[in-house]
């Protein structure tokens, strides 16, 4: 597409890089056709070209986005559907981002909004606070019906039942290989993940161990900052990110390092993108070298190879793919694969590049168009009558597991099973984990 | 902008803009008008997007009867209409002018009825052409017309502009396969034409409202023919080290009595673009033809040797059949990549033209002499086997006057697509594109009867303006329309 930004324009670094994928949109259109939010709403201001368009408006003409705007870039998931869609190599991630940041910049949003992102910008990246946040919500869940706002209540019901202890496991510390070292990585042990559920970490060290590795738990190493990064706060994203950097770059260059190991998708994008994110920063050398090393756990998995599988029940899997795994990152057979090769059968549900509706903090955000992508989502699922979901991020397995009674489990904790860890828990506490006699359906 | 004038938008429409859009947001849903300038942007432009042109508002309705509301509105208040589907268009069919109000059937996505006895599906026109024949993937049945922008385009963008694909050598066109449709009229009746059953008497209104460009009513239902899903199909790839021998063996396999199903183009820019993009392993030659077969494996297996024969007496450098689904793959992948890889090399013009089949090496030739006259590089990409001709010429958009230079090789091309026996577009339509290179292609008594045919079924003229017809030709019917009551 033609671009119209003056010199001056392009002198700002993030601009340029905008102006250079705008150039290669072409507006075919084709990315509309995979778009979640495109889908649900059929207005193509809410697709990728619309939103590519409403960004190109506002940066061009140095804008003050209005509240019309605004609402069509906040409704965009992130999902990067569109990116795997496009023909023409767009990178849409880089452009939104830009977006946000130009928007958090400009754009004054209503009280209630701005305290409710200071508020999620200040919980969910601290495991501790979050943990408190939990408690207090399942307390205050009963009264959730009082509540006007449809996304304080959506946070409520967000809130499980079980609201695990702290890990001894995720406190800076050094696992050792179960046999010959093959390899030395580092665990990036989240934030929100670990106050939700502790079990993925413990089975992601596990199934390390087992395969040969020493995993590392960093001193200093915390949220990657995703999840203030896709609210366009630069300062706090780029701050915990470098944290991270500085974390794990002090065990590279200390007993060296062979991949940084991420279990959360969604971590994963952000932390492969460091080098874009910090390239401005004084550690940009070193975050391009934590990007090179980040690798998912599945990943690092095909690359060690299962050893000694059929441990575990040879049950029916439906494997959620999340967007961030096989958009953001473009990783989508080796999960399978993997499950497969632990002796589990596998299924897809139909549409399977089409987001749940979790999207970090999208289904706080968003609850409508959120529920109605999770309703779909699971429609699909269900309709392939699996035994247990799997999935490889916390967001997706919180959101898909508030609608169903089919145990929801992450894919490291079937693959750890299956290699002699424990059963996992959501498939013990299962009544029965029988074949869903569900009849045929048509979405 | 550039070269293709747009009529001055009306005043007095302009002047009523508030009223209009009152007039639609009480008449229809909330959620359905969409009117500020910040959003009706998006709307400005289809795939063409060398034109641009936010409309007045834009409508989304959810049914038929949403659709025949707003055009009711928009004709008691005779505000021009401009019909869109998925915007991907590359003849500007979908471009607004600024008096107009867009009405976008996208949101009508139902599957209404799949019959497998009877052959045929009845769908709202703003599913995706790909996604009927996903619905009808487990029943071993497919929608046939596949245009490359399958994914993303329309029912009814194909049926406005009679959509075509690689397999339409085989199988036709969108008209071939069109049954039926449900289509709103100017006025906002709501009329029904054909239908599953085979038989037709009286007037192929069907034939006529295929193909029509949005100039004689919205259609939002389509009844469409679904063909089973041959036993097997295979390609072969065969390269040559000249376009003109390439040519020449398309026309000796048609000419042969074979009838595949696709018979594509790629010349060697596409290629090398191609190759750097998707790494599909094809051959650094000057054209590469791809060929698919179907039927029974031994159909194939002699439909293949029939290919070869004829391709081996023109020595080409590489004869490549599949044996396997992989192989398959493989071989279609660069064709299937070959719009994304041109649109990493920069902005093109993608054309669309016929020639007679025995007539290709003669255009290849021009096309290439016509390109180094005008100094801008043009990539052939094509279904060769119905002479469906793509040019796709690049260049900088953001350079001055290159965009003018494109168009005006375009137009040549075109010129001597209709010079050689052939026809200005075989698939895209002619939307703004090609609308002032009809007098080229038909005379004033053509021309004059088409637009007879549009005045019975729109007599204000105020459906998709200004397409199609060249301005100073239709400027008689579209004053006479304004003065009528
Ligand atoms: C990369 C690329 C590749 C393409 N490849 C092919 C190809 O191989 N073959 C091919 O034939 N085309 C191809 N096209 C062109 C385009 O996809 C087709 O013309 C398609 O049919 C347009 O469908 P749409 O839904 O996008 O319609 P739009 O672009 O929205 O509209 C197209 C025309 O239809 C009219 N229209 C839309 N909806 C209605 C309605 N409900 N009632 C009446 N009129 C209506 C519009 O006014 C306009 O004139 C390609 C386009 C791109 C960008
Ligand atoms: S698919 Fe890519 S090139 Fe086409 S409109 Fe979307 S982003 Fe632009
Ligand atoms: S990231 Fe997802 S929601 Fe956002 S525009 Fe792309 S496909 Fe749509």
């Amino acid at each position: 597409m033609q671009t119209n930004f003056t010199d001056t324009q392009l002198a700002d670094p993030a601009t340029r890089r905008s102006n250079e994928i705008l150039r290669s949109c072409v507006h075919c259109g084709f990315c509309t056709a995979t778009c979640p939010t495109y889908k649900v709403l059929g207005d193509e201001l809410d697709s990728p070209r619309g939103r590519i368009y409403l960004i190109k408006d506002m940066l061009e003409n140095n804008k003050v986005p209005d509240e019309r705007t605004v609402t069509h870039i906040d409704r965009c998931l992130s999902c990067l559907s569109c990116m795997t869609t496009c023909p023409s190599g767009v990178h849409y991630m880089h452009l939104i981002d830009h977006a946000r940041e130009y928007i958090e910049k400009t754009y004054k949003r209503r009280w209630d909004e701005r305290a409710l992102r200071w508020l999620l910008a200040k919980i969910l990246p601290y495991p501790g606070r979050f943990r408190l946040a939990l408690i207090g919500a399942r307390l205050a869940r009963p009264f959730r019906k009082l509540l006007p706002d449809a996304r304080l209540r959506a946070m409520l019901e967000m809130a499980p039942d079980f609201i695990p202890p702290a890990s001894e496991n995720d406190r800076p510390q050094s696992f050792s290989a179960i046999g010959a070292r093959r390899k030395r990585v580092a665990l990036l042990i989240g934030c929100a993940q670990r106050a939700l559920n502790t079990d993925i970490n413990d089975a992601t060290i596990r199934l390390l161990r087992r395969h040969g590795c020493e995993v590392v738990i960093p001193k200093g190493i915390g949220c990657c900052g995703a999840l203030t990064h896709h609210m366009g706060k630069v300062e706090e994203s780029h701050a915990m990110a470098a944290a991270n950097v500085r974390a794990i770059v002090h065990e590279l260059d200390g007993e060296g390092l062979d991949a940084v190991v991420i279990n959360t998708s969604g971590c994963g994008t952000t932390v492969k993108d460091y080098a874009h994110l910090l390239r401005d920063h004084p550690i940009a050398d070193d975050a391009a070298r934590v990007a090179a090393l980040a690798k998912d756990v599945t990943e690092i998995m095909a690359d060690l190879g299962l050893n000694d599988p059929f441990h575990a029940e040879p049950l029916r899997v439906a494997y959620h793919a999340a967007c961030s795994l096989q958009h953001g990152q473009q990783i989508r057979s080796a999960p399978k694969d993997l499950l497969r090769a632990a002796g589990f059968e596998v299924v897809e549900p139909r549409d399977s590049h089409i987001c749940c509706g979790s999207a970090g903090t999208y289904n706080l955000m968003q609850p409508a168009i959120s529920s109605e992508l999770k309703d779909r989502k699971l429609a699909t699922i269900e309709a392939t009558r699996p035994q247990v979901i799997s999935a490889g991020n916390i967001g997706c397995m919180m959101q898909i597991s508030s609608a169903t009674e089919i145990p929801l489990v992450h894919t490291v904790e079937l693959l750890d099973w299956a290699t002699g860890g424990p059963k996992p828990r959501s498939i013990a506490n299962a009544v029965t984990v029988k074949m869903r006699e569900l009849p045929a359906c048509r979405c | 902008m550039s070269t293709i004038a747009m009529p001055e938008p009306d005043a007095g429409v302009l002047a009523r803009a508030p009223q209009i859009i009152a007039a639609l947001e009480a008449a229809l849903p909330a959620g359905t008008v969409i009117s500020s300038p910040e959003e009706t942007r998006a709307y400005e432009c289809d795939a063409l997007t060398a034109y641009r042109c936010p409309p007045l508002a834009v409508v989304l309705p959810r049914t038929t009867e949403e659709v025949a509301t707003a055009m009711r509105v928009c004709h008691e208040l005779r505000v021009p209409v401009v019909p869109r589907g998925a915007g991907t268009s590359l003849a500007g069919g979908a471009l607004p002018t600024a008096d107009s109000v867009v009405i976008g059937t996208m949101r009508l996505r139902e599957i209404l009825e799949v019959d497998t006895a009877n052959r045929f599906i009845r769908v709202q026109t703003g599913v995706t052409n790909l996604a009927v024949s996903a619905e009808l993937e487990v029943q071993g049945f497919f929608y046939a017309p596949d245009p490359s922008s399958q994914l993303a385009c329309t029912i009814a963008g194909n049926i406005a502009m009679n959509s075509g694909g690689a397999h339409c050598l085989k199988y036709g066109v969108t008209t071939n396969n069109l049954m039926g449709v449900r289509i709103v009229m100017a006025t906002g009746d709501i009329v029904e034409l054909g239908g599953p059953l085979p038989g037709v008497s009286g007037l192929d209104l069907v034939g006529l409202i295929c193909g029509s460009e949005g100039q004689l009513a919205i259609v939002t239902e389509a009844t469409l023919r679904i063909v089973p899903k041959p036993e097997g199909a295979r390609p072969v790839l065969i390269g040559f080290d000249s376009a003109e021998t390439a040519g020449e063996c398309v026309g000796r396999i048609i000419r042969s009595g074979l009838l595949p199903v696709a018979i594509e183009y790629m010349d060697d820019v596409c290629l090398r673009a191609v190759e750097a993009f998707v790494k599909a392993g094809y051959p650094n030659c000057a054209a590469v033809l791809i060929v698919e077969v179907e039927g029974s494996e031994a159909e194939i297996d002699h439909q293949i040797e029939r290919i070869r024969l004829i391709a081996e007496e023109l020595n080409p450098v590489e004869f490549r059949a599949s044996r396997t689904a992989e192989e398959s793959l493989a071989i279609w992948k660069g064709r299937k990549s070959a719009f994304g890889a041109m649109g990493r090399l920069g902005d093109y013009l993608c054309l669309d033209g016929t020639v007679p089949v025995s007539k290709l090496p003669h255009t290849l030739k021009r096309i290439g002499e016509l390109s180094k006259a005008y100094g801008l590089e043009v990539a052939n990409v094509f279904h060769a086997g119905d002479g469906n001709m793509h040019p796709l010429i690049l260049f900088d958009a953001n350079a001055p006057g290159e965009l003018e230079r494109a168009e005006e090789f375009g137009a040549d091309i075109l010129r001597l697509c209709v010079d050689v026996g052939g026809c200005l577009t075989g698939e895209h339509g002619v939307g703004i594109e090609k609308r002032d290179l009809m007098t080229k292609q038909y005379t004033a008594d053509d021309l004059a009867i088409q637009m007879e045919i549009k005045s019975v079924f729109d007599p204000a003229w105020l459906l998709n303006p200004a397409k199609v017809f060249p301005l100073e030709v239709s400027q008689p019917h579209r004053h006479a329309a304004a003065r009528c009551p």
